[in-house]
């Protein structure tokens, strides 16, 4: 091979099967007529077994590029269908995927872009309990999970094995790449040594995400992926790739093993799994804020309010690019805006509070309680259930 | 000395939505101090009520780490760059929407 490698490649175990076909010569030969791939790498990438976590909008494309790449053994873990608002960024997924398991529906488009190859799938959640056994063999673990207890849960039980893990998340129109886990490199708790505490919770405002970004990320991810296993090039170990496809810019950060990390440093706390759904404080996947015991009324009651004639005043505390969505004809206010705008409101009036789902509703209506106001009630189930139980013209988002 | 904190995307919102801030300082202390105080709401997100930056938020000075410099008596020269940056764990079935927990939108 030309070029000198600066990092030690995953070690696939040796299989009997280790040539191309003549199919696969000309199938991969944008790879072999490469000096960095050739047939070494090639043979390497035909050996090598590699585990996606989720097959969402991050392992999708890493998922099509394993495959295409020849990568020989591909596992898949996801437990979710495909629902509609999957298909604008999870491009494993076509429209009639809809409410099909994501576990099928990637394992049959995989398969059928490259049938030469073996994909394993795994219709069920990770967990403290499955994790070892599922990873145990792969010679790299992909992150591409969307929650903190999964991510330390990867992480963890790749240091506990041993195992790479090519990282990658994302928050809007940012991401950030990197690879924990390779012998002498950092790992996630490194980086990060606690989860964020559940009540710190951005406005639901803040949620999406460009449905672009997971691609980038993920393909990343998948050359990170590819680089680990032919042994070439400059891998991101140790360093923490950001990318903001807003400003289309990346950056680099440093990163560095901590040698009091619970987990890698030289005098480890966490020897084994640990129940990761606690340790990030949160009970469970949807992690519901406990929710405030506030006054109610339900989408009926208020249709029926508002049908008899009531002087009912509609306050909409969502964001504006929200209310363009759809709307309920309220006067908005977003939450985030209601203590300084709290005068355009008349506490004389009955007042019914209302976001997409109730909650955000819930705290402008605790808030206003607490500024005096008595005549308000939270609509039960937001939009959300007014679109289900008054008016199916109103749109779901 | 002038000096540029980036403030990352889930920060933005308690930030004037803003995704960068220029401010004087000659730590990185001093700079963070300046942040929060023209930004109230930032405080809670970046320290926590020991005083201590949250474990979650990691503070660059260009590319270096500052666990692995002075912390935040670490010095400042113009023209450097200050970069706040918060785990996000987003990445697969649900919005994104998670910078503090894996909550969908609500």
């Amino acid at each position: 091979m030309a070029t000198k490698s600066d990092i030690p490649a995953a070690q696939p175990q040796a299989k009997a099967a280790a040539t191309l076909s003549k199919e696969e010569i000309q199938r991969y030969s944008r790879h072999l007529i490469m000096p960095e791939v050739g047939m070494d790498g090639q043979l390497k990438l035909k050996q090598a077994k590699v585990l996606c976590i989720g097959t969402g909008g991050l392992g999708a494309p890493l998922g099509l590029y394993l495959a295409a790449a020849g990568v020989g053994r591909i596992g898949l873990v996801d437990f979710d269908t495909v629902d509609s608002t999957n298909l604008q960024r999870q491009i494993l997924f076509s429209t009639q995927d809809v409410g099909r398991p994501k576990i099928a529906a990637a394992a049959d488009r995989l398969r059928g872009l490259n049938p030469d190859i073996q994909i394993d799938t795994f219709e069920t959640r990770l967990t403290s309990e499955n994790a070892l056994e599922l990873f145990k063999d792969y010679d790299i673990i992909v992150d591409g999970t969307d929650n903190f207890p999964t991510r330390y849960l990867v992480n963890d039980a790749c240091i506990l094995l041993g195992k790479p893990n090519v990282y990658g998340s994302i928050f809007r129109f940012e991401g950030q790449i990197t690879v924990f886990g390779h012998p002498g490199g950092p790992c996630y708790r490194c980086l990060y040594p606690e989860p964020p505490p559940p009540g710190l919770v951005p406005s639901c405002a803040e949620g999406g995400v460009l449905g672009v970004l997971p691609g980038i990320v993920g393909s990343i991810q998948a050359a990170e992926t590819l680089k680990l296993i032919i042994g070439k090039g400059e891998s991101l170990v140790g360093r923490l790739l950001l990318f903001d496809a807003l400003a289309m810019r990346f950056r680099e950060l440093k990163l560095r093993k901590d040698p009091e990390c619970p987990v890698c440093g030289e005098n480890p706390t966490v020897t084994k799994l640990i129940d990761y759904v606690q340790f990030c404080g949160i009970r469970g996947e949807e992690a519901p804020a406990p929710q405030m015991t506030v006054p109610e009324i339900t989408p009926k009651e208020l249709k029926f309010r508002l049908d008899r004639g009531d002087d009912l005043y509609i306050l909409d505390v969502r964001e504006p690019h929200e209310f363009q969505i759809c709307n309920l004809g309220g006067h908005l206010i977003p939450l985030g805006d209601l203590s300084r705008r709290v005068n355009e409101l008349d506490s004389s009036r009955e007042i019914v509070a209302h976001c997409r789902s109730g909650k955000r509703s819930a705290e402008a209506v605790e808030f206003l309680r607490s500024a005096g106001f008595r005549k308000i009630w939270n609509l039960k189930g937001g939009i959300l259930a007014w679109s289900d139980e008054v008016d199916p013209t109103v749109p779901k988002y | 000395m002038p000096v540029k904190v980036i403030i990352p995307t889930p920060l933005r919102p308690y930030a004037g939505k803003q995704e960068s801030v220029e401010l004087e300082a000659r730590t990185v202390g001093e700079a963070l101090a300046g942040l929060t105080s023209r930004f109230s709401e930032l405080k809670k997100h970046l320290f926590a009520e020991d005083g201590r930056l949250r474990s979650f938020v990691n503070v660059y000075v260009n590319d270096e780490d500052i666990r692995y410099l002075q912390k935040d008596q670490t010095s400042v020269r113009e023209g450097d760059i200050i970069s706040i940056v918060p785990s996000i764990a987003g990445g697969s079935a649900t919005s994104g929407a998670t910078f503090a927990s894996q909550a969908r939108p609500y």
